[in-house]
């Protein structure tokens, strides 16, 4: 029992990774309507800042709140530079430009980083919570960062003018012209808020998982399915997925099918949730008319 | 008389003439030549395995370093190191262009198990030398059926049953959890660690749980193992895994008797990041000098090595394990270049890398020594056991000869 | 969508089919051993890039994981050959069936799901593909983590036409016949009904169930037909390569499956070949502009490749063929 348990917080602690990343993949279909599979890269090359400053003697508060504002800079540049001409292109040639992008961080963190893996300073304390072997003070932590960025996310979204704008210019960019909202840098600032997201879910996630380029592919696919599971117009949702995820990963591995298969049959379990409710499960449904 | 005394001395020059030739002939094969020798190789220098692309990188300064004091036998050798993304279809394309059209004398240091498998045979057919393969595989000690491979890890069945072995001996009752990943090369050290224990290995193997490269934690099949209450630990990953594993089974609190892949043994790549305070007490075996180990401090070639990535590869940490692992490799590889002296063919080179004896490559542990014979073609005979001070690898009992 | 004509709306450059034909036929025996392997290879990618096109081109569907396709056919292909010992000849069709009706059993239930979530769908498949390879339930058949090695076929006759023949151009020219009836049965399959089916169910697919098709039915078969022609491609290349391993089949092969297609052009024959061109010797040429950073290389020429020639390659020539050609009245 006591086995059973640890496994569900552990799955939860997991979760909360593809959660945080999660985030981010809701964040810039939220904003663009496309999912964008550098969103990790992105992630894995802000942390990389991180542990830069870090290692030339910046404190850790200083440089996690430099890394956000530089990963949304880098965000924003990425979209009018790169994403922009693009932008009205055929679905498939935007998810090649995505892609040539991915490879491009990830070859260029090789390059100056090395793929040895890193060590990445977790900011909080190193005795487990409550001296219970469950879980650690940073999967904790990490999971209470994740829910912040969550409420302020739905908040944002939900509640600012600016999010309202953010999420018309995304369903329709035509009729969010007319009435004043200048599409281009709602999808900048789109590209900003999710890159200084991933940020956050990349500094919580090295010290688990050791900073590396290649740390977030495994993640990515996982965020995807939370995301998708969850509904990909909600950020709630996603974080509900993620935690789903993990926890259902982890008591499939350990309990039903082995660790050899549990990735496959968590992946088909999610097919089959999506097969059902194909807009996830907070997902809001698109009615058609014909 | 005369007749007789002039036949004689004729005779004799002759010979003395068909022996002064015999000995100054040059013989090459295609890649070798006065000036220079063409050694090939493929290293995954991007995709999942890429961390092992420090292993070429430091083989490439060392032989450049090399080529300026002169080369081997007045030979300058011309690396070509090509990346295979541990892909074996590229593997088999990269290694054809490098033996067809390259024309490389022979290979050294391919790595990985299924890259090697790849081409195995054609190298065989080809009969190129396919020479100190960066993989531990057991099946690369075949001299009978696969006579131009020659590995040389210590291979990872021989390890696995030399941990087995010891926890026969010192702890007939435990209750053994095997963390392995999904591949290759973890089935061959978990082939090996069974075979270690024998007859008692399935009611000792309390509890086994696998992973793949891709999985992004380690985290749950952790808690799965300590769960099964077992108190000794074989963990068998690559190196971030290793480091994921110390550091899980610190935090939930599980304190096993704790056996390490020599894969993963590297202070600065793997116990570092994990932390050092979590790693004491950790059981591994190593071969090859650690550069984070204090005791080298003064030791000449390692003192060249930190020389040389200084200068070269400047990007490479001398605490890397991958590291210090290429250059002893290069060592080897240049040893066997000497002994061919100027017979360069392929053949002379197998029979040369076959009958090394008893030869104490700078970058090796002292004591171990390695040989091959034309029957055996494994490098290191024997491997020393270590333990974890929490600051170095610490000798722990004397070389065990494996098998 | 974008509104790109189909390239079968042209007429058939003949002589130019047939020119080309003969320069393939005869290149073999120019270039060394090594770079009729490679040739051979981009075939195999290009038979599965037309497979590729049938589904997204054409039906307007995606797949991020065609990928576990190609490893089905390389398995079946091994296997057969390994464990059945059937001449390598015959694991073609066979594995082409296979492929046919795994891929039309996984778009049954695949076809409900659109965009994004068919996405991960057929991500998943290669994902857990390679797990199911290692599986070691399955090992006695699959060869487990180790894989399974081929024998390489050699060349049935010492020379042909005084020419001589060796196991490469053997293969080559076994490969190149492949290819040629795979793009006929391509081009056969987009011109009639079936492609007509398709073009409508991608481009107005209410229209087209109003008119009678039964759209899931050809989803599913533009995914089993699309599996098939991939599986092919698959087979072929186990045999030129004579190794099969899990790990020759990562998640990264369906993606450069798909930047393959889109690069080539999307919706367009001839667009598969120059997909696979790229597909096989860019990552090369980008190994020899940068040791240091390839990767970055290459991501930078997708990038421009998108930029100006978002039609793809194929796009492009028919644009350059239009300017060329004196317009019509």
């Amino acid at each position: 029992m006591e086995t059973f348990i640890h496994q569900v917080v552990a799955g939860i602690a997991t979760g909360g990774v593809y959660a945080s990343l999660a985030l981010a993949l809701v964040m810039i279909y939220q904003s663009t309507h496309h999912i964008n599979f550098a969103q990790g890269e992105i992630a894995m090359f802000a942390t990389y800042m991180a542990w830069t400053l870090i290692n030339a003697g910046v404190s850790y508060w200083l440089a996690f709140t430099c890394t956000i504002l530089l990963a949304f800079a880098l965000g924003v540049l990425i979209q009018r530079i790169i994403i922009r001409p693009v932008e009205n292109a055929p679905v498939l040639n935007i998810v090649v430009v995505f892609i040539g992008l991915l490879v491009i961080l990830n070859s260029i963190a090789g390059w100056v980083f090395t793929y040895t893996i890193k060590a990445f300073p977790s900011p909080f304390p190193k005795e487990p919570p409550f001296g219970l072997h469950f879980i650690s003070s940073h999967e904790l932590g990490s999971i209470g960062v994740t829910l912040v960025l969550l409420l302020m996310l739905y908040g944002f979204f939900k509640f600012t003018p600016l999010g309202l704008a953010m999420r018309a210019a995304a369903q329709n960019p035509d009729s969010s012209r007319l009435v004043g909202i200048r599409v281009g840098w709602m999808l900048a600032l789109g590209w900003g808020l999710a890159a200084a997201i991933g940020s956050v879910a990349g500094m919580m996630i090295a010290p688990v998982v050791f900073l590396e380029p290649n740390m977030m592919s495994g993640i990515l696919l996982y965020a995807f399915a939370a995301a998708l599971v969850g509904g990909i117009d909600s950020p709630g949702g996603a974080v509900l997925g993620g935690f789903i995820v993990g926890i259902l990963e982890n008591i499939l591995g350990a309990y039903v099918i082995g660790t050899e298969l549990k990735l496959s049959v968590a992946l088909v379990l999610i097919i089959v949730v999506l097969t059902i409710k194909p807009a996830g499960l907070f997902g809001k449904v698109i009615v058609s008319r014909v | 008389m005369k007749k007789r005394q002039f036949t004689l001395t004729a005779l004799c020059l002759s010979l003395a003439g068909f022996a002064m030739s015999a000995s100054a002939q040059k013989k090459y094969d295609p890649g070798a030549s006065d000036t220079e020798i063409k050694i090939g190789q493929t290293m995954p220098y991007s995709g999942p395995a890429s961390a092992y692309g420090t292993i070429g990188k430091v083989q490439a300064a060392y032989f450049k370093q090399l080529n300026e004091q002169g080369g081997v036998n007045g030979r300058k050798i011309n690396f070509i190191s090509l990346d295979d993304g541990y892909s074996p279809p590229k593997t088999v394309e990269m290694v054809r262009r490098l033996v067809e059209q390259e024309e490389v004398l022979l290979m050294m240091g391919t790595l990985g198990t299924p890259s090697n498998t790849a081409i195995h045979k054609y190298m065989n057919t080809k009969k190129v030398p396919h020479m100190f393969l960066a993989t531990g595989a057991s099946k690369w000690n075949d001299p009978k059926n696969f006579p131009w491979t020659i590995g040389f890890n210590p291979n990872y069945n021989s390890e696995g049953k030399l941990y087995g072995q010891h926890i026969l001996a010192t702890k007939p009752n435990a209750k053994i959890a095997v963390l392995v990943q999904n591949d290759d090369y973890g089935k061959d050290y978990f082939n090996g660690f069974k075979e270690g224990l024998g007859a008692k290995a399935a009611s000792m193997i309390v509890a086994t749980a696998s992973y793949e490269v891709t999985d992004p934690t380690i985290d749950s099949q952790i808690v799965t193992l300590k769960g099964s209450g077992a108190d000794t630990f074989f963990n068998i990953t690559t190196p971030k895994f290793a480091a994921q594993a110390i550091r899980k089974v610190d935090e939930v609190g599980w304190k096993p008797t704790h056996y390490l892949n020599q894969v993963s043994a590297s202070v600065g790549s793997v116990l570092k990041p994990a932390g050092l305070d979590k790693a004491v007490g950790l059981i591994s075996m190593l071969y090859v000098k650690e550069g984070s180990d204090t005791r080298w401090d003064n030791d000449p070639t390692m003192k060249d090595f930190k020389a040389l990535i200084k200068k070269y590869a400047p990007e490479v940490s001398p605490d890397d394990g991958n590291a210090t692992y290429g250059y002893a490799v290069a060592q080897t590889m240049v040893q066997v270049l000497k002994q061919a002296g100027d017979n360069l063919t392929r053949e002379n080179i197998m029979k040369q890398a076959a009958s090394i004896k008893d030869f104490q490559v700078p970058m090796v542990l002292p004591g171990v020594l390695a040989s091959t014979s034309s029957d055996d073609f494994a490098l290191f005979q024997t491997i020393q056991m270590v333990k974890f001070d929490g600051k170095n690898w610490v000798d722990f009992g004397k070389p065990v000869t494996v098998k | 969508m974008s509104s790109n004509l189909p390239s079968h709306e042209k007429t058939i450059p003949w002589i130019w089919l047939v020119l080309g034909l003969l320069g393939a036929c005869a290149l073999p025996f120019f270039i060394t051993n090594y770079h009729v392997f490679q040739v051979s290879m981009v075939l195999t990618y290009a038979i599965a890039l037309v497979g590729l096109n049938i589904l997204i081109g054409y039906s307007g569907q995606i797949s991020l994981g065609h990928g576990a396709f190609l490893a089905i056919g390389a398995y079946t292909s091994a296997i057969l050959m390994d464990k059945a010992d059937m001449p390598y000849w015959i694991t073609i069709p066979i594995a082409a069936a296979v492929c046919l009706v795994v891929g039309f059993l996984f778009g049954l239930p695949a076809l409900r799901l659109e965009g994004h979530y068919l996405a991960l769908a057929t991500f998943a498949l290669a994902v857990s593909l390679p797990q199911l390879l290692k599986f070691k339930h399955l090992e006695f058949l699959t060869g487990g983590v180790q894989g399974i090695v081929i024998m390489k076929p050699e060349a049935p006759w010492e020379t042909l036409f005084g020419l001589k023949l060796n196991s490469d151009r053997w293969l080559y020219f076994f490969t190149l016949a492949v290819t040629v009836v795979m793009f006929m049965i391509g081009w056969n399959l987009i011109r009639g009904r079936v492609g007509r089916a398709l073009i409508a169910i991608r481009d107005q697919p209410i229209a087209a169930a109003s008119m009678g098709i039964n759209t899931p039915l050809y989803k599913s078969l533009a995914f089993g037909v699309s599996a098939m022609f991939t599986g092919v491609a698959g087979a072929l290349s186990a045999i030129l390569v004579a190794f099969v391993a899990p790990d020759s089949f990562t998640v990264f092969l369906s993606i450069t499956l798909m930047v393959g297609m889109v690069v080539g052009g999307v919706t367009s024959l001839p667009g598969a070949l120059y997909g696979a061109l790229f597909i096989q010797f860019i990552p090369n040429i980008a190994d020899q502009i940068s040791k240091a950073a390839p990767w970055a290389i290459y991501g930078v020429m997708l990038i421009l490749f998108m930029y100006t020639m978002p039609t793809g390659i194929a796009g492009l020539l028919r644009l350059i063929g239009q300017k060329l050609r004196p317009t019509h009245p």
